[in-house]
């Protein structure tokens, strides 16, 4: 399997305080998935926002799909990221937009064609189960409801790296299981996918994630799984 | 990005619509001042043609019948010049008629030693040439003073000049003022959407993606606002038009706007529209720049 992420001893410092990350060094393998864990401030949000270029690091190596993401300039991130898909702990969708523009979004952003757009964000809506409330706008969405249109605009362009912060938080624990499995499914179509969570039983529900542990800005890797992914395996 | 949905993801109902009315009011005063400057360049313009040319000879001095037979003498010396195309003596008549405000009755007066005149057109306005002839009528009778209609005009197309490039300033400032509002207006906006910005960046939107959709919505507010203004100061200047063309006055007639002046009037919404787009998109991927 080919290394999407690698990060070697990265460190990422707000202005002048601590570091909040520090030595931070794995890869991850195309298709596999991940759960990233870790208490609340050990820096999993901060760690996946360099993985989808919101943040660059204070000191390290980022390579992004083989591509030093350190140095990329400006210009080249859009490209990037819409490699990526990003499912945001607050979901973050545009208020005044519809169920159906919000998960639309990323597809107009790339360009695609109306007709195929349309066509996708039918299935993306049926395969969150939200068919019937595609003109609802987010205020009116319970938030479960807006954690799965949040899941759906991550996904519908078929990113090659998925990041999910938390992402079933809201969820009842069937709908839970189900976006889990939903995550799982990506990565048969090559897409890599890293969910961030503080829910220890998610991590039974999907036997072939691996799981990363952050503890106070440090990734805990003592078998040299998550650096070596090929020599361990 | 396709238009109609992404048009839609600047909140429409956040409050900004008083672009709108500033740009309806920039545009009224723009319209304004510019046809103001159009209306007094062409003025100018007429009446530097009208007077160009034009000389008065007056005959002062002695009694009426010397100085009539001088005018007869010296018109008959202005009709052999070549540089001359026309020359008129004033009727004895019209003089009256000028000074009939001043004397009243007395203006009637036979004895009343009223100079004679002849109005003077030249077939070229050079001042060599004004000097030729000046010079030539002088010589033909030492009570013959040549005024030229253009140098005691020459205060009247000063002012003219004056009030066209009042105005053609005015429209920079307006331009000026404008180009800022929306500086302004987009730097707002920018701080009201900041959350969907980022969203659409982490989308992976261009800066340009990103400044278009302020471009749009700015634009089509410059476009409202812009033709209510100039549709309501065409009509004001319309309205003054009919006003001065009623007055009668040769001078004032010369303000009148052609169909060429109210064509550049109703283009200038459109100028304002592409200082506003491009004022805008330098706004806002300026500020997008400094985000990662």
């Amino acid at each position: 399997m080919a290394t999407i992420v690698q990060f070697e001893n990265v460190g990422l410092r707000y202005g002048s305080g601590a570091e909040t990350l520090s030595d931070v060094s794995f890869s991850l393998q195309s298709g596999a998935f991940y759960f990233l864990t870790g208490a609340s401030g050990a820096g999993k949000t901060s760690l996946l926002r360099l993985m989808y270029l919101a943040q660059r690091p204070s000191r390290g190596i980022i390579r992004l799909f083989g591509e030093d993401a350190v140095v990329l300039p400006r210009d080249r991130l859009p490209g990037f990221r819409r490699r990526i898909g990003v499912v945001f702990q607050d979901f973050r969708l545009v208020p005044h937009l519809s169920a159906w523009d919000n998960i639309a979004l990323p597809l107009h952003v790339a360009g695609m064609p109306l007709p195929e757009i349309n066509e996708a964000v039918r299935e993306m809506l049926a395969w969150v189960g939200l068919a019937d409330r595609a003109e609802a706008r987010p205020a009116t969405l319970s938030g479960g409801e807006q954690q799965r249109v949040a899941i759906a605009r991550a996904v519908i362009a078929r990113p090659e790296l998925l990041v999910a912060d938390e992402p079933t938080g809201n969820v009842d624990p069937e709908m839970a299981d189900r976006l889990i499995h939903l995550f799982g499914s990506l990565g048969k179509l090559g897409t890599t996918v890293v969910v961030a969570t503080h829910d220890l039983h998610l991590l039974t529900r999907l036997p072939q994630a691996q799981m990363m542990r952050l503890d106070r800005g440090r990734l805990h890797d003592p078998t040299g799984v998550l650096r070596f992914p090929t020599a361990a395996a | 990005m396709s238009e109609n949905r992404t048009a839609r993801v600047l909140d429409e109902a956040r409050g900004l619509r008083a672009m709108v009315w500033v740009m309806a009011i920039m545009l009224f005063l723009t319209v304004l001042a510019a046809a103001l400057g159009l209306g007094t360049a062409s003025a100018g313009r007429l009446l530097d043609r009208q007077l160009a040319g034009r000389l008065t000879v007056q005959l002062v001095g002695g009694d009426a019948r010397a100085s009539d037979a001088a005018a007869t003498m010296v018109l008959a010396r202005l009709r052999r010049m070549p540089e001359v195309t026309r020359a008129v003596p004033v009727p004895r008549a019209d003089l009256v008629q000028l000074l009939r405000p001043w004397l009243g009755e007395a203006a009637d007066d036979g004895e009343l030693p009223v100079p004679a005149m002849i109005d003077v057109d030249l077939r070229d306005s050079t001042d060599a040439s004004v000097a030729r002839v000046a010079e030539r009528v002088r010589a033909a009778s030492p009570l013959a003073r040549v005024d030229r209609h253009q140098s005691w005009m020459s205060p009247v197309s000063g002012l003219m000049r004056t009030l066209t490039w009042l105005a053609a300033a005015l429209v920079a400032l307006l331009a000026l003022a404008t180009a800022i509002v929306v500086v302004l207006t987009a730097r707002a906006g920018l701080e009201a959407h900041r959350a969907t910005i980022e969203v659409m960046h982490m989308l992976g939107s261009t800066d340009i993606q990103v400044a278009r959709l302020f471009q749009r919505r700015i634009v089509r507010d410059a476009a409202l606002g812009g033709l209510v203004g100039t549709a309501a100061a065409m009509g004001m200047a319309a309205l003054v038009g009919g006003q001065l063309s009623r007055l009668g006055s040769e001078l004032l007639g010369g303000i009148l706007l052609a169909p060429l002046d109210w064509a550049l009037l109703a283009a200038l919404p459109f100028l304002f529209m592409g200082v506003a787009t491009l004022a805008a998109r330098w706004t806002v991927t300026r500020a997008l720049r400094r985000t990662l």
